[in-house]
């Protein structure tokens, strides 16, 4: 890695002294030598493991729930289901006013994506614990399923979750949050070219290394002590303080070092229902994922559909541009709906452009639930966004790189949402990037600067 | 059939924290009696390095070394509130946030300090070796060392501080959308190069060329593990990882690291990263969020330096040999 | 359920354990011999994250029954450092910057220790086969592989 000095030198004007330095990160001696602590390097005497029942169907109705067989399974020690769950219909992001609660801890009378947890069975070893599991007996019914963006907004689509209503997230300001700024029709009748497209995306896994979980001990005063890998210690508390109406001051949660997030550990899974396992056995509780549930049962990154519509004129200026964006949420909101919207600020791309209209949407679908990963709401549209961009020089017959230095925003310019761009670098960073690959721009780019009029 | 050398290019830039605000985090800092210095917070370390990262920024601000700083953080029965570590939002929030308390405990230490020398505290100095002296007058000088036992054994003071970060929340405008999502943007502009083979659909990575803006490098050799890792992930994304290879049908779906697609030590494309530094004008010593964006850009500029060497565009993700193949096909199919 | 007897060597040291008849070494090194430099990212043989040495040959331990284990010599990455003097690997991961969130940590330096002690001078090449079986999230490789090379570099300047 090379530190490129020369560029806006005279905005860095503090002298730092421990800052600015590559200086030994305090925690690697102890990964160097096995002594890191992460959540899971502890056992306690006594400790259950939970395993969860998951649905095999992508939408299905409970008719039954039957648990003779594996209640008397040795080693066994509780099955918990929905009944037990004190508030068992929560939705993460409440926390910041953003409804309605949607996701049932443990599935009630529906499952809605196939993978949902349904009942937790709770045993003295992982092996019992399994071995349990397999003795439940799940009587579904199977439902229609939705399974991709454009099903879920079909007008006769099946219903993935009541909660909402209809296949989408409702925002105040209607099925999608809108960014309008101009008039792109305007622009799209004024533009050389216009050039419609279709970008999309599959799932991505987060991939920890370490997968998600929890351990918790009983304190013995009522309160717990909640050992997590949680990316987000008092988001974790206060949801699990909501779901099992339990006082704040009552929950205890220790994080330490986690083996890799990216933001696959945000959601709040594992925790409520270990603690409220802990306090109904008195007994301290593990509930780890195992490879296969952080693969295929904790939520990735969403799948995706982008429709970018733009108008260029012959001489590289973006004139219009209209996007489309669908956020497959799976069949509960967890953190899509923020996702979702955090796209249509995003959009424009770092690109003045006088004329915009953005649409995101939150859609659910029968799919795995998705949320936060590195990136969210951004890494699919700077996919589309930019593959566009490539598309449109190509269209006119101009230079890729130079098409970016004619739409390129400054400090200054407006952005479609209505903030005044400051601190902008996007300029520098190609001509740079001209200079390391060797890919020539016309000198007047390699004039421009980010700095207002520049 | 032959092998096709294509490049592309692509220009992105990422908000720092979490959008549109509203995403709180506060610190602690308080001095043990010989004068090294305790920061209690409730974030997570994800390996990203943020308690080392901490450290500096408090080291910097207070005027001591860095390994006289202690992070004792994600216990919430003693640290105080943060949101979480996500959204790059880590060393802009909560750096924020050690810089105020940091800042409240320096200014009790230099009015001890000032007691013990009987001059002004706005006189004092610290030399980042550990010592107060007066400003051009450095034999008028106190240990930090003896200025802490001071203020726990003869003042009966303490030595601590206060801090906390918010950026207000905003809330869009419900018609035209108008917003403040986020304060400062990270910015970067990735070459890729590749091989395409028009017989396989394989694609090599012959380079990568990186260049990050990221308003200030706190601590480089962390960045760059940050902007390293990002990057490889960049390339995973776009030639690789998918859950869901043939979806709807679930049974292809990978549920370990020998089914779900990653390139491993021996598919790494040959690396260059260049950082430029504009700092943020509300960034912690003018640091932005590099740890999400530096994995986008990797992703457009390949697909775009593919279509550059076969002439065929795959709109949707991951980029896999089985996309290129049959698109391959189907432009033969029309061409002919 | 049935409990066996295991004794081994572990880092030096004599064990023995009374286990479930079945248990996995590393289940066994973590939750019975308070090692957990092991580190369990998939408990099915994909991720490398557990590997210890066994009688010189790296093992994955999430897939070795502690049974079978009867009478070894089991190293881990915990018993690396004699006398507080970090391993050649420990330093040069310390000095690459080739670890983030650490988790793959213990295990890729086992799975390099084992390619040094049988290839004091190994090729990237080499290094690169050596690692296949372990996976980093973090890091995105480079890092390890220059760690790995630096310790067979400062090894052979130690031993020259
Ligand atoms: S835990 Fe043994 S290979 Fe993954
Ligand atoms: S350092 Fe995190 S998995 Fe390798």
């Amino acid at each position: 890695m090379k530190l490129a000095k020369d560029y806006f030198a005279d905005q860095r004007t503090e002298e730092l002294k421990e800052l600015g330095q590559g200086l030994q990160r305090s925690d690697v001696p102890g990964h160097v030598t096995g002594k890191t602590s992460y959540f899971a390097d502890r056992t306690f005497p006594g400790m259950l493991c939970l395993r969860m029942v998951r649905s095999p169907h992508h939408h299905a109705r409970i008719r039954s729930v039957d648990l003779s067989e594996a209640e008397r399974h040795p080693g066994v020690h509780r099955i918990l289901t929905h009944k037990d769950i004190p508030h068992n219909l929560y939705t993460i992001l409440i926390l910041i006013q953003v409804g309605p609660e949607d996701e049932h801890v443990l599935a009630e009378d529906k499952v809605r994506w196939k993978g949902e947890a349904v009942v937790a069975v709770l045993a003295d070893s992982e092996w019992a614990a399994n071995e349990a599991a397999a003795k439940v007996r799940i009587d579904y019914e199977v439902l229609p399923s939705v399974l991709d963006i454009d099903a879920a907004l079909a007008p006769d689509a099946p219903i993935v979750n009541e909660h909402h209503g209809q296949n989408h997230y409702m925002y105040d300001s209607g099925p999608s949050r809108k960014v309008r700024y101009g008039d792109v029709e305007k622009g799209f009748a004024e533009a050389d070219h216009i050039l419609e497209q279709t970008y999309y995306s599959s799932p991505i896994e987060q991939a920890p290394m370490e997968t998600t979980g929890c351990i918790v001990t009983p304190d013995g005063n009522d309160r717990f002590t909640c050992y997590t890998n949680t990316q987000a210690m008092f988001f974790t508390l206060d949801n699990t303080s909501i779901i099992l109406q339990m006082p704040g001051h009552k929950l205890h949660m220790v994080g330490g070092t986690v083996g890799g997030g990216f933001g696959g550990k945000v959601d709040v899974t594992v925790e409520p229902i270990a603690i409220l396992a802990a306090k109904l056995t008195g007994r301290p509780v593990s509930f780890i994922y195992s490879r296969y549930e952080e693969m295929q049962v904790s939520s990735p990154r969403a799948a995706e559909k982008i429709v970018l519509k733009d108008g260029v004129m012959n001489d590289g200026h973006i004139v219009a541009r209209q996007v489309w964006g669908y956020t497959d949420a799976g069949a509960y909101s967890r953190h899509s709906p923020y996702g979702a919207q955090k796209g249509a600020a995003h959009y424009p791309g770092p690109y003045t452009i006088p004329n915009v209209w953005v649409d995101t949407w939150c859609v659910y679908t029968n799919r795995t639930p998705s949320s936060a990963m590195r990136g969210f709401g951004v890494t699919i549209a700077d996919f589309a966004l930019e593959v566009q961009m490539d598309k449109l020089a190509r269209l006119i017959g101009m230079d890729p790189l130079e098409f970016r230095f004619i739409n390129a925003y400054r400090d200054g310019d407006m952005k479609a949402h209505r903030q005044p761009t400051t601190g902008a670098a996007l300029i520098e960073c190609m001509q740079e990037a001209s200079r390391v690959a060797s890919w020539p721009v016309a000198e007047k780019y390699m004039q421009m600067s980010s700095y207002k009029g520049g | 059939m032959a092998i096709r050398r294509g490049r592309g290019v692509a220009a992105v830039n990422y908000p720092t924290g979490m959008n549109l605000g509203g995403d709180p985090s506060q610190a602690l800092v308080h001095s043990t009696p010989t004068g090294n210095f305790m920061v209690t917070l409730s974030s997570v370390d994800l390996g990203q390095g943020l308690k080392q990262v901490m450290a500096q920024i408090c080291a910097e601000t207070i005027g001591v070394k860095t390994e006289q700083v202690i992070i004792d953080t994600a216990d919430t029965d003693t640290g105080p509130h943060c949101m979480g570590t996500f959204a790059s939002r880590g060393t802009h929030r909560i750096g924020n946030a050690v810089i105020q308390a940091a800042k409240e405990a320096r200014q009790v230490m230099l009015e001890v300090a000032a007691e013990a020398l009987e001059v002004d505290a706005g006189d004092l100095e610290t030399d980042g070796e550990g010592n107060i002296h007066v400003k051009g007058a450095p034999q008028k000088s106190i240990s930090i060392f003896d200025t802490a036992l001071m203020a726990h054994f003869k003042l009966g003071r303490s030595i601590s501080g206060r801090g906390m970060f918010l950026v207000p929340r905003s809330y869009p405008e419900v018609e035209t959308g108008a917003m403040k999502p986020s304060t400062c943007y990270a910015h970067a502009c990735t070459v890729a190069e590749v091989d395409v083979d028009d017989e396989t659909g394989e694609v090599t990575v012959v380079s990568i060329k990186n260049v990050f803006e990221i308003g200030r490098a706190l601590n480089p050799k962390m960045v760059e593990q940050q902007l390293v890792g990002g990057s490889w992930m960049g390339i995973s994304h776009a030639l690789y990882e998918t859950t869901e290879p043939y979806y709807p049908a679930r049974d292809h779906a990978g549920t370990d690291f020998n089914e779900y697609l990653m390139p491993g030590p021996g598919d790494i494309a040959p690396t260059e990263i260049v950082v430029l530094e504009r700092p943020a004008e509300d960034g912690p010593y003018g640091a932005k969020g590099p740890g999400e964006m530096c994995a986008n850009p990797q992703i457009p500029a390949l697909a775009n330096a593919i279509f550059d060497a076969v002439g065929v565009r795959i709109d949707m993700m991951p980029i896999t040999p089985e996309r290129i193949l049959r698109a391959l096909k189907e432009q033969r199919a029309t061409a002919h | 359920m049935a409990k066996v007897p295991v004794q081994f060597s572990l880092n030096g040291e004599e064990k023995a354990e009374f286990v479930d008849s079945g248990s996995t070494l590393l289940k066994v090194l973590r939750d019975k011999m308070g090692d957990t430099s092991p580190k369990g990212g998939c408990l099915q043989g994909t991720c490398g994250s557990c590997s210890v040495v066994v009688d010189g040959e790296l093992r994955l331990s999430c897939l070795t029954l502690a049974e079978t284990c009867d009478g070894a010599d089991i190293q881990t990455t915990a018993g690396l450092a004699s006398d507080g003097v970090l391993h050649p690997l420990q330093r040069a991961f310390m000095d690459e910057f080739a670890a983030q969130c650490g988790f793959c940590t213990p295990g890729m330096i086992m799975a390099a220790k084992v390619l040094l002690d049988a290839n004091p001078d190994p090729t990237r090449e080499d290094v690169i086969e050596a690692l296949s079986g372990n996976v980093c999230r973090c890091t995105g490789y480079e890092p390890i592989i220059r760690a790995v090379l630096t310790a067979a570099r400062s090894n052979s300047q130690n031993a020259a």
